[in-house]
């Protein structure tokens, strides 16, 4: 059951400039485990070093969160489309309030 | 790579970051790349999504909510995020980086921008001191994610 990935422009450099990738899976967590298995120079940038999807990466299935359906358990049906979407976030470095 | 903006991109950018100090402001840059450059040609100014922070501490939890706030933590919506690109590429335009304000502090990466960042968008980060904006710069993360280097800003005059 083929699904697509939308891959997001700063990552198309890891896919060999494809905008998506086609990966056979049955939900989202076999979805990504082929996806970083085909382009491993992405892992980085969607995991952290002990495998855990960094948490400032969100990953919708059509125009909707997976944290709110099934996690990375959400089940994925043949043509379902998945879009990686960073919240992008920052801010300064925190001042010392000890004193 | 090098970034291009209108002199009329930075003010908007700089009067954003004094408009909401002393909390941190926030948007996105749209334009157009190539493999020399990144052109921009709207700036899209956002809401700080820190200013509700239940919401925000949903989507993105903070180690110690009580001292990251929205003074010194910005956070931008992903489904804001999907709009203006969705709108942008309707446009044959893409998010070619962002922009964020350090009320107080120098216009340089913290560890926190670095671990929440990809490689080649444009980081642009204005500094607002007591309210006046001051310095401007841009970063791109490297690819190992070690660090942000400079990346330089060229400001057209229209």
């Amino acid at each position: 059951m083929p699904v697509r990935v939308i891959i997001p422009t700063p990552l198309r450099q890891y896919t060999g400039r494809k905008e998506f990738v086609e990966v056979e899976a049955k939900n989202v967590a076999e979805a990504l485990a082929n996806l970083t298995a085909q382009y491993g120079d992405l892992r980085r940038h969607l995991y952290t070093d002990d495998g855990k999807l960094r948490s400032f990466v969100n990953i919708y299935l059509g125009e909707e969160d997976i944290r709110y359906l099934q996690k990375d358990q959400t089940p994925l049906h043949d043509q379902d489309e998945l879009s990686i979407v960073p919240s992008i976030a920052g801010g300064t470095k925190l001042r010392c309030i000890c004193r | 790579m090098m970034l291009k903006l209108d002199q009329s991109h930075l003010d908007q950018i700089r009067q954003h970051g004094a408009r909401d100090y002393p909390s941190e402001c926030c948007g996105i840059l749209l334009g157009r790349a190539d493999a020399k450059d990144k052109e921009v040609r709207e700036v899209v100014p956002l809401k700080n999504l820190r200013h509700d922070s239940a919401r925000a501490q949903a989507l993105l939890p903070l180690d110690d909510p009580g001292r990251e706030t929205e003074r010194n933590r910005f956070l931008i919506d992903p489904m804001e995020q999907l709009r203006v690109e969705k709108d942008a590429r309707a446009r044959s335009l893409d998010v070619v980086g962002y922009y964020h304000s350090h009320p107080d502090h120098p216009a340089r990466p913290s560890n926190y921008d670095r671990e929440h960042a990809w490689p080649w968008y444009s980081y642009v980060i204005v500094s607002v001191q007591k309210g006046e904006p001051k310095d401007l710069t841009s970063w791109v993360l490297t690819d190992g994610r070690e660090r942000f280097d400079p990346e330089q800003v060229d400001a057209l005059n229209l």
